[in-house]
């Protein structure tokens, strides 16, 4: 799992790419907090746009930085979600949550 | 109902969660033969990786145990899949099974089984206290044109 992040006037923009499982999800939410602690946005932006494959710790993933986003009274979508990690998000509700841009 | 198996693999692993790719992958290059589209391939390393973590995260949460996945095909294009532990062993399968329940903490989403169940056709799950958790999931691959 890579991430990669590009911070503007306060809009946090997190790339993702690989494979987003339970392995990968630990040490991903470390490198989100953090990412967010350094540049305190307004809005942050999830892009899943290289993610190759992602299970139930995806929503885990986008739950956490959801709550992360909300303790900054910011905002955040997940953009250029993958056919595969959207149907996982769509089962679970999180569009109820969340906003998710294709 | 008991059904011919035609084809099947076995594996044991350690409950690593570097283990959890391993898992899917190899099940999903078995499935292969049945000519899935991404979609259903997509599904069944979804359901996969549900179970196998569960195993990991929930049955050896303190300890390395093993874990023996078994994939086959049964007549008629369907993939069963079985995961099996010999960890703690779920309290309340019917309450484990229910969506947003976890014992996993914020780091978990409570969302595994169900996503193996609307993943998959079928799903059953076994468990005693002490003793370990056994799943089994099915789905059928739908044949697709000609050349099969």
């Amino acid at each position: 799992m890579e991430m990669r992040y590009r911070a503007e006037n306060r809009l946090l923009t997190i790339s993702l790419a690989g494979e987003l499982d339970h392995h990968a999800a630990k040490g991903l939410m470390d490198s989100i907090d953090r990412c967010m602690e350094q540049n305190l946005p307004a809005r942050t932006l999830l892009d899943l746009g290289g993610v190759t494959f992602m299970d139930s710790s995806g929503i885990a993933v986008v739950m956490r930085a959801k709550r992360r986003m909300d303790a900054l009274s910011g905002s955040l979508a997940v953009v250029n979600i993958p056919k595969q990690a959207s149907r996982v998000l769509e089962t679970a509700g999180l569009d109820r949550y969340v906003d998710m841009l294709v | 109902m008991r059904q011919k198996s035609t084809n099947y693999i076995t594996f044991e692993c350690l409950s690593r969660s570097a283990n959890e790719a391993f898992a899917r992958g190899a099940v999903a290059c078995f499935a292969a033969q049945l000519d899935p589209t991404l979609e259903e391939l997509g599904d069944i390393k979804t359901a996969v990786s549900e179970a196998v973590t569960n195993a990991i995260v929930h049955a050896y949460p303190d300890t390395l145990g093993r874990i023996v996945v078994k994939a086959q095909i049964l007549e008629g294009g369907v993939l069963e899949i079985t995961v099996r532990d010999w960890g703690r062993g779920i309290q309340d399968v019917e309450k484990a099974r229910e969506p947003l329940f976890t014992t996993g903490g914020e780091e978990r989403s409570g969302m595994g089984f169900t996503i193996m169940e609307s993943f998959m056709d079928k799903l059953t799950v076994r468990s005693q206290p002490g003793k370990g958790t056994k799943v089994t999931m099915r789905r059928r691959v739908q044949p697709r044109g000609r050349g099969r």
